[in-house]
Formats: C-alpha cells, sequence, structure tokens
C-alpha cells in the first residue's frame, strides 16, 4: 500500500509529490495522458520565478516530473475509474490495476470550456480550436474569430493578430477582463476589431468552418460573420466529475476545500486548478501542492503511530 | 519497430506498401501538446508493432501533407486502412483511447 496517492500530474501533482517523497512517504502519482496538464499545453512561460527567459510549459512539466522522482515518487500512466476516498484506505481503480493508499490528494486540474454549440465537437480540428498557439499557423492571412473576455482570449488575439489578416475578438460583455497589458497591443493592432456585447449561436460548416452566427445581447439583433476560424477561451471547467458525490464542490463544479487544501474527508486533499480561489497559476497549483503534502504527512503520522 | 519519419516524397510510397493500417501523428516541434502526445505515439508504435505501423509528419516541414489531409489543428492523429483515412483524433488524447481507436478501425 501506497503512503499517498496523488491524481493528476500538472505542477501541483508534482509539487505535491516532491514534497511528500522528499519527506520519506512511499508515494504513486497517476496520470492520465502526459505530465504538465495545462502547463504542458503552454508555449513560453513567463511568470513562474526562477526563469528570466522564460521557459517552455512541457520542459517544465519534464523538469518537475523529474524533481519528484529523484526522491522516489513513482508515476503511473493510467486513467482513473473510480475512486473509493472513504475509509481509511483509499482506493482508486484504474485502467492498469487497483492503486491503495492513506491518504490521497486529488490534482486532476480543469480543462478547456466548450461554447456548448452543437456541431462544436465535430469541428474541433477543422475549424473550431481551444489553442491559439498550436493551431494559429494554420489561418496565415486568413480571418478568425476569438470568443472570450479573459486573459487566454486577449492573449491568444494578440498572438493571432500577427498571423492572420483579420481577428474578431467576440465577447459577451462591453470591456474586457483581461489584465492591461493586453490591452494596448490589442487596441492598436490595426486587423483587430472588437464585437462586443455579442455571444456565438451557431457555427456553419461544410467541411469545415465558414462563417458563425453572432447575437447581440444589447440590440437583441443576429448577424453572419464569415470565418476561417473559431477559437474558443472562455475559461475552463474543473475535471471534478470522478469524486462528485464524495468531495465537495460548489456549483461551477470546483472543490470547496479552503487553503489547507483539506477536504470533507479526512486523508483527502484537493490542490490545483480544481480548488475554489482566487488566482490559477501554476505557482499557486505548486503552493497547494506543498500544502497538501504537509497535512498529509501529519495525517498518515497519525495513522501510523 | 521504428517510427516512420513521413515526407512529402515518402509519404504516398509508404501509403501504398504498407499492408498494415498507417498512423500518422502530425505535429510541429513548437506545439506543446504535440509534445505531450509524441511519446504515448512512441510507446504505440513499439507495442503495437504487430498490428500498426506508426509515422510522424512534421507540419513545418510538409504543409502540403497537412493541407492534403485538412489538418488544421495540431496534434491530429489519422489512421489509414488500405490507403484510406478510417479515423482521426485531434488533440491529446489518453493511450487507452487511442488503442480502442486502432483496435476498433483495423479489423
Amino acid at each position: 500500500m501506497e503512503d499517498i496517492l496523488i491524481i493528476g500530474g500538472g505542477p501541483a501533482g508534482y509539487t505535491a509529490a516532491l514534497y511528500c517523497a522528499r519527506a520519506n512517504l512511499k508515494t504513486t502519482l497517476i496520470e492520465k495522458m502526459a505530465p504538465g496538464g495545462q502547463m504542458g499545453t503552454t508555449d513560453q512561460i513567463d511568470n513562474y520565478p526562477g526563469f528570466p527567459e522564460g521557459i517552455n510549459g512541457f520542459d517544465l512539466a519534464l523538469q518537475m516530473q523529474k524533481g519528484a522522482e529523484r526522491f522516489g515518487t513513482q508515476t503511473i500512466f493510467a486513467d482513473v475509474k473510480e475512486l473509493d476516498l472513504q475509509g481509511s484506505i483509499k482506493k482508486a481503480i484504474t485502467s492498469n490495476g487497483v492503486v491503495e493508499a492513506k491518504a490521497v490528494i486529488l490534482a486532476t486540474g480543469a480543462d478547456p470550456r466548450e461554447l456548448g454549440l452543437a456541431n462544436e465537437r465535430s469541428l474541433r480540428g477543422k475549424g473550431v480550436s481551444y489553442c491559439a498557439t498550436c493551431d494559429g499557423m494554420f489561418y496565415r492571412n486568413k480571418t478568425v474569430a476569438i470568443v472570450g473576455g479573459g486573459d487566454t482570449a486577449a492573449a491568444d488575439a494578440v498572438y493571432l493578430a500577427k498571423i492572420a489578416k483579420k481577428v474578431y475578438l467576440i465577447h459577451r460583455r462591453d470591456t474586457l477582463r483581461a489584465s492591461k497589458s493586453y490591452l494596448k497591443p490589442l487596441e492598436s493592432a490595426e486587423n483587430v476589431e472588437f464585437v462586443w456585447n455579442s455571444e456565438v449561436k451557431e457555427i456553419l460548416a461544410e467541411q469545415k468552418v465558414s462563417s458563425i452566427r453572432i447575437f447581440n445581447r444589447v440590440d437583441e439583433t443576429e448577424s453572419e460573420l464569415a470565418v476561417d476560424g473559431l477559437f474558443v477561451a472562455v475559461g475552463n471547467i474543473p475535471n471534478t466529475d470522478l469524486f462528485k458525490g464524495q468531495i465537495e464542490l460548489d456549483k461551477s463544479g470546483y472543490s470547496t476545500a479552503d487553503e489547507t487544501t483539506k477536504t470533507n474527508i479526512d486523508g483527502v486533499y484537493a490542490i490545483g486548478d480544481l480548488r475554489a480561489k482566487p488566482l490559477r497559476q501554476i505557482v499557486t497549483a505548486a503552493s497547494d501542492g506543498a500544502v497538501a503534502a504537509y497535512c498529509a504527512e501529519e495525517y498518515v503520522a497519525q495513522l501510523d503511530k | 519497430m521504428d517510427l516512420i519519419t513521413l515526407t512529402k516524397d515518402n509519404f504516398n510510397n509508404q501509403l501504398q506498401e504498407e499492408d498494415k493500417p498507417l498512423l500518422v501523428d502530425f505535429w510541429a516541434s513548437w506545439c506543446g501538446p504535440c509534445r505531450m502526445l509524441s511519446p504515448i505515439v512512441d510507446e504505440l508504435a513499439a507495442e503495437m508493432s504487430d498490428s500498426v505501423r506508426v509515422g510522424k509528419v512534421n507540419i513545418d516541414e510538409n504543409p502540403e501533407l497537412a493541407e492534403q489531409f485538412g489538418v488544421m489543428s495540431i496534434p491530429t492523429l489519422i489512421l489509414f486502412k488500405d490507403g484510406e483515412v478510417v479515423a482521426q483524433s485531434v488533440g491529446v488524447q489518453p493511450k487507452a483511447d487511442l488503442i480502442t481507436m486502432i483496435e476498433e478501425n483495423s479489423k
């Protein structure tokens, strides 16, 4: 049996793993796909301290994994099908066997939120994208729309404005929520047009996206915009379905665990982007990981007494 | 078995001559999700070498191939059987899902 089982191999999970393993706890981390989570898909990270030139997100993920494994963390690549968190022995049923542990740290993160339009999923890779830095170059000298008003949407717009012929930034409100550092380059970019107070109602496509239907919430009119690509940046959705019903969640699906990362179940901790908190960054995810490891160590020591 | 580096020059030959299904990973060095998916694809190539051949297309070096197969998002995996596209997957996917995709479409 493991002392600590960590679910999810992003910055929160691997920081928890580093602290647990370094405290001589027998630690296993289960990751569904590849280390890094959302961080791993980020091209350049400039706001994690210690990297004055910035660092590629996947490189940072590999470093974090290595750091945790140096102290004995074992990584299993598998999909967790079921979690039994009640009782003193916690159980994870995975695509690769059952893992038992004294304490569990949940670090399953979040994924980009979809708009929820009928053909959105089938058009992914045919004009609908959730990653501007990955797919931007397919739209050189083409027309694209970005939906959203936060930092991701604004950063995507700045990036795409350098590649595409025309960029529409569609937002539900009449101002962006994004930080001011993005506003200047956006306003000065001649090929960026803001479409305020508007929502995307429909994606029109044959083989691939050809246009979108827009609803203006203020004057309640509909219009059609011809676009080659639609980039969706409307926030994230926490991956908490796996433990819904066991762990207390708020109405948006985030864990209600506070700064201590302790959940409603003894020996179960919630860290990183899946926790309700004011700022979701790599550095706050890492911070959660350290706190959870500290609390879990205490819990396991009590059990072993 | 080794991964095949596919280019616009060897792609068609490889597709015609291959009697096993061919799984092609469209990627680029600057694409984070591609780097996350790549080790999974490598594992598939090693573990499923009896049932599938695996190749990679660098889309920076071979934009024609991306264009030809309508790739507009990377990473994209396309599974060919008898020279035809039989399945496609976009983005980083769990290994188990990719194994299912290959098995279901290789029959």
